[in-house]
């Protein structure tokens, strides 16, 4: 009760269907190449324009390549789905950010930082990463094609309310602690289902204290442990991060906005369904040794024995660490690295790839190791090589690509090979994610450079001042 | 697809695994796809567990068992029972498509992540969720006898073992029954709302 939770999703509701969801009316829909084709192609059958256009942005980033985006895609199948978001965003009037062009990205690097996602808004994307949304202070998650297809239809959804969660970390963040291994830590503590059914508020003064760039980060991962969404109440950081960007509005209306935006928190007497609160004194920089992302320990820990697992896990447990190839008991570190991957929605904002160079910088990359740095859209690309970290990355012996999803789940050419070990700052280690038979260690940035120069998995705090 | 609901009496597949997720239904490399032709998705379901590098059934996989892999039809392995934490990870519509493609018209297990439970009613395969003992009861009699049956009465909203005899009650909220029962979607729903859509809008903007 009177949670912001409870204020933007009832301020959306434009009706409750008796037994039954609530019709929820979205300000922004996403689209990507992939999860939209068939919602359009179901527009069509029907005989249906788009409700809103105005409220619907489209861009591909699954099937980009990060080589060469001024050419077509090689992959035919790939191509025509990209091509398919560009004729459908034609055929329904559309504002489409083609590959290639200065507006394009990863949706969910894009989406905030040209200002089109909004405190207050309720967004939804056929995608569940859209939770990253929730930074700005946002209503944000992820749907399915067919739920694309009803906003597509109608600029609205039905759903059952989620219950409301918060999660409070408190503390100062250690040296070497990102977001990313708070989000970490809180899957291992939560596990992947721990917070499903649930919307998380994030609160406390580690969430107070975090850049934008970090609550972009802890937000798109709420997925991870399960919940639909999660956010963070605006603060002056926020109008900060929005004024002047691209979309956001503007004099009189900025000030409006901005009056409006202030009253979005939640109540002194507000009630979660479930509240948790978490020390970040006991958070170190972290890496996953399992199949899915909640398998993570503090990077100087040991891989968990058998007889912590509950019984029911077991099978799972052990069918993850014979397709990791670690033992239980392990420590990883020292582990011989063969790719690292900076970028995806989770970690290919400016931010990270500062955190990158700051470890990099006046060290070489490890000869055997391969490393994929990937900024997650054009404008953070300019960003890279205006404050010059290019150079640094480049001195270094590492090459920018091209923005876009990449190895996060290589539906491009960047697929990790069979069996080898990849640390990356994507969000998922499923069996397979980065490639077929691909094994995947997710870690922050940080943790991604300090493997990427000495060859193995290192403490970053080793290499730091 | 859709179609209608009202009781189903089948034998069951099991994948006592948790946390299942939809990397492993649908691999990406299968959402290139721009129609939502399911034989497709079908026939790509559990891909990497099914077939190996060479394309050769994977003996140890469940599908692939002498029990279990005959296709479903009528009364026979229409129904998947999975481990907690079904269809976890990525919202991709294809895991349902895939899952109806094959042939499955229900999935039992104990939890099911929110986004993947959506898809699979909007795809018209019911979702129900199970007490975990109901659910170690089930393995049990599958292994036990893979022919057993298991009766999935959704006017009652009732799940029986019918090895044992054990039943349960199982969430689905009346617009949704009622949908799944007369084989409506959400969007024939939505569309005859639009004036409600409308007035929000104009108490809104």
């Amino acid at each position: 009760m009177n949670t912001l939770f409870d204020k933007i999703w009832d301020k959306h509701v434009v009706q409750n269907v008796p037994d039954g969801p609530t019709q929820l009316y979205i300000d922004r829909l996403y689209c990507h190449e992939v999860t939209s084709p068939q919602a359009f192609a179901g527009m069509r059958e029907r005989g249906l324009k788009c409700f809103r256009p105005d409220h619907i942005y489209c861009m591909p980033d699954h099937n980009t390549p990060t080589h060469d985006q001024d050419k077509p895609i090689e992959d035919p199948i790939g191509r025509t789905q990209v091509e398919t978001l560009a004729k459908n965003a034609k055929d329904f009037g559309l504002r489409h950010f083609g590959m290639g062009q200065k507006d394009n990205g990863i949706i969910h690097v894009v989406g905030p930082e040209k200002g089109l996602s909004l405190p207050g808004m309720t967004i939804v994307c056929g995608d569940s990463h859209t939770s990253t949304h929730g930074a700005v202070g946002a209503v944000a998650f992820g749907i399915g094609t067919s739920e694309v297809e009803m906003v597509l239809a109608s600029q609205c959804i039905l759903q059952q309310k989620p219950k409301s969660m918060r999660i409070n970390i408190e503390g100062k963040l250690g040296k070497g602690v990102t977001a990313k291994d708070v989000a970490l830590y809180l899957m291992s503590q939560l596990t992947t289902s721990g917070a499903t059914g649930y919307f998380v508020e994030y609160a406390g003064q580690v969430v107070r204290d975090m850049t934008m760039e970090g609550r972009l980060t802890l937000c798109n991962l709420s997925i991870e442990m399960g919940a639909r969404g999660g956010f963070v109440a605006p603060d002056e950081k926020t109008f900060e991060y929005i004024k002047g960007r691209e979309y956001a509005p503007k004099g009189a209306d900025w000030d409006k906005a901005v009056a409006y935006w202030k009253t979005l928190k939640s109540g002194d007497d507000a009630v979660f369904d479930k509240e948790l609160t978490f020390q970040a004194a006991d958070i170190e920089p972290r890496v996953t040794y399992g199949t899915n992302p909640g398998m993570g320990i503090g990077i100087t820990e040991r891989i968990p024995t058998i007889d912590t697992i509950p019984s029911a896990g077991v099978e799972s447990y052990k069918k993850s660490l014979q397709y990791m190839g670690f033992e239980a008991g392990q420590s990883l570190l020292g582990t011989p690295v063969d790719y690292v991957f900076l970028g995806a929605c989770t970690n290919g904002r400016i931010e990270d790839f500062r955190a990158f160079a700051s470890i990099v910088k006046g060290r070489r990359k490890a000869d055997h190791v391969i490393a994929w740095l990937v900024p997650g859209s054009w404008l953070v690309d300019a960003q890279i090589r205006q404050e010059g970290i290019d150079k640094i990355l480049t001195e270094a012996g590492f090459e920018i690509r091209q923005p876009g999803c990449s190895a996060c789940l290589a539906m491009n050419d960047d697929k990790i090979p069979a069996g080898k070990l990849s640390v990356s700052t994507s969000n998922r280690n499923f069996e397979g994610r980065q490639g077929p038979g691909a094994r995947t260690v997710l870690a922050s940035p940080l943790v991604a450079a300090a493997a990427a120069v000495t060859g193995v998995i290192t403490d970053p705090r080793t290499l730091m001042n | 697809m859709k179609q209608k609901f009202n009781i189903i009496t089948s034998t069951c597949i099991p994948l006592p695994l948790e946390n299942v997720d939809t990397d492993q239904i649908i691999p990406a490399r299968f959402l290139k796809a721009t129609t939502r032709e399911e034989s497709f998705f079908g026939e790509n379901l559990f891909r990497d567990w099914r077939y190996d590098k060479e394309n050769q059934p994977k003996q140890d996989f469940v599908f692939n068992k002498p029990d279990f892999k005959e296709a479903p039809r009528e009364g026979v392995h229409q129904i998947l029972v999975a481990g907690k934490n079904f269809g976890s990870g990525s919202s991709r519509e294809h895991a349902a498509w895939a899952i109806a493609g094959y042939g499955f018209r229900v999935v039992i297990s104990s939890f099911f992540a929110d986004i993947h439970k959506n898809n699979e009613l909007n795809n018209f395969v019911l979702p129900v969720v199970v007490s975990e003992a109901f659910l170690a009861e089930l393995f049990q009699s599958i292994a036990a006898n893979p022919q057993m049956q298991v009766e999935v009465n959704v006017p009652e909203q009732k799940v029986t073992n019918l090895a044992t005899g054990r039943s349960e009650h199982f969430e689905l909220n009346g617009y949704k029954k009622y949908c799944l029962m007369n084989a409506l979607d959400d969007i024939d729903f939505l569309l005859e709302n639009t004036d409600k859509i409308e007035d929000w809008e104009n108490v809104n903007k």
